[in-house]
């Protein structure tokens, strides 16, 4: 019941601000350069899109797998390497990493994709390692000794009951994802931080705003779809209020 | 059914788990391993479905050795439960049932069938069930559930891991109960860990004492109870081990021996007691009542004898002397 009530005041607040931040957009006609400019509005969000989809779609591919890998009984010794590895890719600032990418491959799209994807590695990897290794070893044990084959284990006890943990992770890396691609601008990259830094160069707020507030709207958005995907994909009973 | 020919299990260099145990669990009986934590009995029983190696020795499994079974098959049909239930949180309550079936390959009116089969077994409805969660579930209706899943492919031996050690000491005799009803219909192979001497009295046509990785007896309850092989069994057992083996006795066998039947006797004044219970809950009655005897009674509530404590002292004293083994009806 407390909770309830302090949940709805914090998303009462939060609404009310985003209808204030709203009012002063439009009041002070900010998103004009997006309305005059509709076409490139439209590369630019394009790119913006590319840049995360591809970016996280590699992510996924490869930290997924990874996980799965070192939490298999044959690779648990790698299990502190990679993770090592992984973590200490993290600690580098992700204006670094651009930087680092731009001195390898040069600018442009491909070494945006690059730089993202490394940096969208680690949430996914660490989430679907700590859903695996969370999954309690008695389910292991007594799906062993009914005669699950191994791989039965893994996609029947294992990612089913990992699931929310992991779909967590994707969401975290995505969502950041959608903001850091903003910093592709500066490596040539394209996409909506075209606006955000031309905006800030000139001193502009309605040039800024039409990059920064469609970057937001999307991130939202493709939020609230994570979430919806989550409660279609999880099974109730392997959720964590259930726990 | 499953015979362990002097069975060794070391981990590592030198922790010696198991020690040459040799021992026979026949067709339809209960064995329970019974010992404290860390004698063994779980490795042991771990051992028969290939979940811990066999370090030295065999194990038999209808004659066959484990080694040469295909142990995922091997898995399938044994049945097993362990304390925590291992029920699948990810699964609904039909689903975690017919997991064993599922892996078969049985179809879905099958399966369908056999669990409506099964709940109806453990006395839980299937349509209120059915689509419910683990978690929605009383610690009681979950075990139950576990143990009927272990029985979904009807695999003819059942491995049991203190399968009711969770469950508090009213809901565990419930269950222990259910599951002995259940027993007498399916006549199962069983293994049954236990480190509770009055669960294992229970529960076993065979008790497996275990210490430190060795067997320090293998016998039936009463056999234990009064002869125990050395010192360890007999602390282990307790020192109320007579009265503890009083429970396994009802009142009827002690009336049939003595041929004690008499439906003359008038009802009167006297306390009753019902001709199935046992011979502790017998003297307790006596005690209860402040009188010499109890009338027995038949399940239609009439007189069939009288019994006093002598008796039942009597009663003890011939089977200690014949040293008769009495197996559990």
């Amino acid at each position: 019941m407390g909770k309830n009530v302090i949940t709805w005041t914090v998303r009462v607040i939060v609404y009310l601000g985003l209808l204030a931040f709203f009012i002063w957009v439009f009041s002070n006609e900010y998103l004009n350069h997006l309305v005059e400019n509709f076409e490139e509005f439209l590369v630019l969000l394009r790119q913006h899109i590319q840049l995360v989809a591809l970016s996280s779609f590699l992510a996924i591919a490869v930290a997924v797998p990874s996980a799965i890998i070192v939490t298999r009984p044959k690779f648990q010794r790698f299990e502190g390497v990679v993770s090592t590895v992984v973590n200490f890719g993290y600690t580098i600032p992700n204006m670094a990493i651009l930087a680092l990418m731009m001195g390898i491959m040069g600018i442009g799209f491909q070494t945006a994709v690059v730089a993202l994807f490394i940096y969208s590695i680690l949430p996914i990897f660490r989430n679907t390692l700590a859903g695996i290794q969370s999954v309690n070893s008695n389910l292991i044990d007594s799906a062993k000794g009914m005669g699950f084959k191994p791989y039965q284990i893994l996609f029947k006890v294992e990612l089913p009951n990992a699931a929310y943990s992991i779909i967590a992770g994707i969401r975290t890396a995505v969502v950041i994802n959608i903001g850091a691609t903003a910093l592709a601008y500066l490596i040539g990259g394209g996409g909506l931080g075209n606006w955000i830094f031309v905006g800030i160069n000139v001193f502009d707020n309605s040039i800024l705003i039409s990059g920064a507030l469609p970057i937001t709207l999307l991130a939202i958005t493709v939020d609230l779809f994570l979430r919806l995907l989550e409660r279609k994909v999880v099974p109730r009973g392997a959720r964590p209020s259930t726990r | 059914m499953i015979q362990y020919k002097s069975v060794t299990k070391i981990y590592g260099e030198d922790v010696t788990a198991v020690d040459q145990v040799s021992l026979d669990v026949n067709e339809g009986e209960i064995v329970v391993l019974l010992g404290p934590s860390g004698c063994g009995k779980t490795t042991l029983l771990r051992m028969v479905n290939g979940l811990e190696s066999v370090t030295d020795g065999d194990i038999l499994f209808n004659g066959e050795s484990i080694k040469s079974l295909n142990e995922i098959e091997l898995r399938r049909k044994i049945g097993y439960v362990i304390q925590s239930n291992g029920l699948f949180p990810n699964m609904n309550i039909e689903q975690n049932v017919t997991v064993v079936p599922t892996l078969l390959g049985w179809s879905k009116e099958d399966k369908k069938k056999r669990f409506e089969e099964l709940m109806e077994l453990v006395g839980l409805d299937a349509e209120d069930y059915r689509k419910r969660y683990p978690h929605e579930l009383s610690g009681g209706q979950q075990q139950r559930i576990g143990v009927i899943r272990a029985l979904a492919a009807d695999p003819p031996a059942m491995l049991m891991d203190e399968p009711f050690g969770a469950l508090d000491p009213i809901i565990r005799e419930r269950v222990q109960d259910e599951f002995l009803a259940i027993q007498r219909e399916l006549n199962k192979t069983i293994l049954f860990v236990s480190h509770d001497i009055d669960e294992a009295i229970k529960m076993g046509d065979k008790i497996a004492l275990m210490k430190d990785g060795q067997l320090m007896q293998f016998d039936t309850p009463s056999q234990i109870l009064q002869n125990p092989a050395n010192d360890f069994v007999a602390q282990f057992v307790g020192k109320d081990r007579m009265v503890k083996s009083l429970t396994i006795h009802r009142i009827e066998q002690l009336m049939e021996r003595y041929e004690l039947l008499d439906s003359s006797i008038e009802k009167g004044q006297i306390a009753t007691v019902s001709k199935s219970s046992n011979l502790r809950d017998v003297l307790s009655y006596i005690l209860e009542s402040k009188q010499q005897a109890v009338h027995v009674v038949n399940e239609n509530d009439e007189v069939i004898g009288q019994v006093d404590f002598a008796l039942v002292n009597q009663y003890m004293i011939d089977l200690a002397e014949k040293d008769e083994p009495v197996v559990n009806p």
